[in-house]
């Protein structure tokens, strides 16, 4: 079964259509990547998916399970989980907190078990320290832990975005422009990164990105967005030599 | 025929409150800071024109206009020693505080030079009260000068925002400092102009309020300052008609609660009405809203 | 021993060893009664500051009302109590107070819940209104709210005292701007200082737990808060009502420290609730050892300065105040700071350097 079946999505702000009948599926332990123009509405999708905009029609299956209308905070509980294109880290949080907040609703203690310092708080809390420092090895952040995420160099601040997003156990996992701002050298790493995400966590991953040379390089299947509208969809390759993409991209 | 007396009344308590309202919102437009020292150049305004009138003894026109010059110096150094330096702060609370303790230094000030004790403001107005209706309705001078002078300065104040070069560059620098500047905008120099302003008009207020009110203390800005944030934001905080329409609808509410349901419960009403119409329209009556972009 | 633990210890042990400190003054006979009748409100407001910190430092809100939820504490609190000593004369102290403060703590911590299910919805300066408009509400109300018990049960009225047609005026427990006369001083210094100590350790455990972070997570970036599971609207309205709760303690100490609790609108109005707010970012927003020791340092500022130039104090309070601020949070003052300290360091690198060759 498809990890996402997304049908007939549409949403308008003021008479704009700016996503206009998406279809979209994705298989289980696919990466998958969106592309298209700037203003194309590949954000817009990803905010539809994650309940932050409710769509107008359409419908989208998580794993099978309806997920359409639902507050961003459910959605993320169903398991899709994502990174922005603008960074928004817990700035004032260290970077170990931040990958801890992502666990917040898988290891529990109540309250007053906070408040009073009960065993299981320490329990919970170690075991949340070692999950943490776990995801973050990954990322080779593990060493930066204790730092604030505001004090950590750009390229960092996108992979402890990915860290804390992981840390919720996602299904599918979302990444708007992971790439942006990076040089070659962070690009490349990084997508020795995403693919080893892929790999160890068993993850289905959907991501935007302008990088040609990344999505080219890991993306297995592609959809084209220009002007709401899908504009092809299908295996990488075949996509990347579709003349009308081509034309969306380059111009006539 | 009671009810157009307190209509009145609390058209001309309203248009203080404006006339105060819009200093608060102009200063928010553009600083982006609650001047909580706002109230207090009121005060400022009122002993001024006290000690030019009373103790002195010069036409009280003069005094109206020395206060006026008083709280638009004030206001401008103010903002030069207490604001400017922090308008880059990495918290925009650190010159909310700021505002808080310049309000105590005006307030202790007032208090060393005048006492506690209230003085008694003779009001700077000698026009005849208007009776109408067969002596049912007295509308005192004071009222009426104060409607008109606050009718006359809110239409002022939009064509200067509106038709001048120099209130399109506060809209600008309102909008967003930085872009602003790349257009030439003299951004220090908006901002001092927006402080005069707004101290200008609170010192107007101030005579205002005395003239109806006339006891004056260090603590007389106080509560009317409150209330005309009250106002500003009632209107939706940054838009100039909205503290205009906030505050002649404040003054009103508070005074036909005053005369219709208790006086003691005026404040509280005043309040509640306020916290009703947030929870209704979050950003005030003509705020705009602005949705943070994902 | 972790980081946050130490820092912990740190603030609870400065506590302790002022309270000692207190305890050898009023020993010695060193301290002066008016600093004496100081110290249980140097606790109420350090619970106060630490309490209005979860709000503003923690959660990111601004609230101008906090002196509200206090209003809430004290008068609920005082009033329970003295119908205790009404009609149970025979509790004793401990218990009554204890009660007391049980009740004052809920009650502002309900009002937490149900002022704040509305109104957290607004956003910055707008919140900062409501939250004031509501202390305000608070202040006013109980001002003209008349209540008095006797053999006919409960008697309400929010116009006079006469309006509540008792026979006994004596039986009149709240009356109005009057207030509530005759509170038992069911409160001292050690008890002040145990339950600031009792604040500091809610909040301080709180911060470093679980709920703690998902605070800080809203503050820091709520959207991104959502997108990880945060329930934002749930830890909005904890982190608001355990604040008001906590100052409906702070609240409970007062009232049981005076004879006499009238809501005026010094203690219980905006100016009181802008103080508070005046100790947290002073302290620093978030320091929940640094809004304490502001709170202390503010209180007894004026006092101190009572001896030296008793006419110009509050005058040199307000200037303290803002050059403090200005010192603390301009950027200039920052980047001036830091390179005093950095050049004071490679000085004594220096000249450490200098006696090592010697």
């Amino acid at each position: 079964m498809a990890m996402l079946e997304v049908k007939n999505l549409d949403i308008s702000f003021g008479g704009l259509r700016a996503v206009d009948d998406f279809n979209m599926t994705i298989e289980k332990g696919c990466l998958y990547g969106l592309i298209g123009p700037n203003g194309a509405g590949k954000t817009t999708v990803f905010n539809l998916l994650t309940g932050v905009y409710k769509p107008n029609k359409g419908i989208i299956l998580l794993d099978g399970k309806d997920i359409t209308g639902k507050k961003t905070i459910d959605v993320n509980r169903e398991g899709i989980a994502r990174t922005f294109q603008n960074i928004r880290l817990f700035k004032d949080l260290t970077v170990l907190d931040n990958v801890k907040v992502g666990l917040h609703n898988h290891n529990t203690y109540s309250t007053l078990t906070g408040i009073l310092r009960l065993p299981k708080y320490h329990k919970v809390e170690r075991q949340m320290n070692q999950k943490a420092l776990d995801i973050l090895k990954v990322f080779d952040l593990d060493k930066e832990a204790d730092v604030l995420a505001a004090n950590l160099p750009y390229g960092k601040q996108r992979k402890l975005e990915i860290a804390r997003a992981l840390a919720t156990e996602p299904k599918l996992l979302l990444l708007d422009e992971p790439a942006a701002g990076m040089n070659p050298n962070e690009t490349q790493e990084l997508m020795d990164t995403i693919g080893f995400v892929r790999k160890h966590f068993d993850m289905t991953i959907l991501l935007i990105e302008h990088d040609m040379k990344l999505v080219s390089g890991i993306c297995e299947e592609l959809t084209v967005l220009n002007f709401g509208r899908v504009l092809c969809q299908g295996k990488t390759a075949e996509v990347l030599n579709n003349p009308e993409v081509i034309k969306a991209y380059l111009g006539e | 025929m009671s009810f157009i007396t307190y209509l009145i009344n609390g058209i001309s308590l309203g248009s203080v409150y404006a006339l105060i309202a819009l200093g608060y919102t102009m200063v928010y437009g553009i600083a982006k800071m609650l001047n909580f020292a706002h109230g207090d150049v009121i005060m400022v305004g009122g002993f001024t024109c006290y000690t030019i009138c009373s103790t002195i003894g010069l036409p009280p026109l003069l005094g109206v206009l020395v206060s006026v010059i008083v709280c638009t110096v004030l206001g401008i150094v103010i903002e030069k020693i207490a604001y400017k330096p922090l308008r880059r702060a990495s918290s925009p609370l650190a010159v909310l505080i700021t505002a808080i303790g310049v309000s105590y230094l005006l307030q202790n000030v007032a208090l060393l030079i005048f006492g506690a004790n209230a003085k008694s403001f003779t009001s700077v107005v000698n026009l005849q009260a208007v009776t109408l209706a067969d002596g049912q309705i007295v509308i005192s001078g004071e009222t009426i000068v104060t409607i008109v002078s606050c009718v006359i300065i809110m239409v002022l104040l939009m064509l200067f925002i509106n038709k001048t070069k120099v209130g399109q560059a506060m809209l600008a620098v309102s909008e967003d400092k930085g872009a602003a500047q790349l257009m030439g905008i003299n951004v220090n120099g908006t901002i001092s102009l927006t402080f005069a302003i707004g101290s200008a008009l609170a010192a107007i207020a101030g005579v205002l309020l005395c003239s109806a009110y006339p006891s004056l203390t260090p603590y007389t800005g106080s509560m009317p300052g409150i209330k005309a944030f009250v106002a500003a934001v009632f209107g939706g905080i940054g838009s100039i008609p909205g503290a205009f329409i906030g505050g002649i609808l404040l003054g009103v509410i508070q005074i036909f609660s005053q005369a219709y349901i208790s006086s003691q419960m005026a404040d509280a009403i005043v309040f509640a009405v306020l916290i009703i119409v947030l929870l209704v329209k979050p950003t005030g009556l003509l705020g705009k809203n602005i949705q943070e972009k994902v | 021993m972790s980081k946050t633990l130490r820092s912990n210890i740190i603030t609870v042990g400065l506590v302790f060893i002022a309270y000692i400190g207190a305890q050898i003054l009023i020993a010695t006979g060193s301290i002066s009664s008016l600093m004496k009748g100081l110290l249980v409100p140097l606790c109420v407001y350090a619970i106060l500051a630490v309490s209005l910190n979860l709000t503003v430092g923690i959660l990111g809100e601004l609230s101008l009302g906090h002196a509200g939820f206090m209003c809430i504490g004290a008068f609920s609190s005082a009033f329970f109590s003295k119908c205790m000593k009404m009609f149970v004369p025979d509790m004793p102290g401990a218990l009554r107070f204890f009660l007391a403060l049980v009740i004052g703590a809920a009650l502002a911590g309900l009002f937490g819940i149900l002022i704040g299910i509305p109104v957290l919805r607004l956003k910055g300066d707008y919140l900062a209104i409501v939250t004031l408009a509501f202390g305000e509400i608070i202040k006013n109300i109980i001002n003209i709210l008349y209540l008095g018990i006797d053999e006919e049960g409960v008697h309400f009225s929010l116009k006079s005292s006469l309006d509540l047609n008792m026979a006994d005026s004596e039986k009149i427990i709240i009356n109005g701007a009057m207030g509530i006369t005759g509170t038992p001083n069911d409160s001292n210094f050690t008890i002040g200082v145990v339950l600031l100590i009792l604040t500091l350790i809610i909040v301080l455990n709180l911060i470093h737990s679980r709920d703690g972070r998902a605070i800080m997570s809203i503050r820091d970036n709520t959207i991104a808060a959502e997108s990880v599971g945060i329930p934002v609207t749930r830890y909005k309205l904890m982190a608001f009502s355990i604040s008001a709760a906590l100052a409906g303690v702070a609240g409970v100490l007062y009232a049981h420290n005076l004879s006499t609790l009238t809501a005026l609108p010094k203690n219980f109005g905006y100016n009181m609730s802008i103080m508070i707010l005046v100790f947290v970012v002073l302290g620093g927003m978030g320091n929940i050892r640094g809004s304490m020791i502001a709170a202390v340092i503010l209180t007894l500022l004026p006092e101190l300065l009572r001896g030296v130039v008793s006419d110009y104090r509050m005058l040199i309070y307000a200037i303290i105040l803002i050059v403090m601020m200005l010192f603390n949070w301009a950027p200039k003052c920052i980047e001036w700071r830091k390179k005093a300290t950095a050049s004071v360091k490679a000085r004594l690198q220096k000249k450490s350097a200098a006696k090592e060759v010697e």
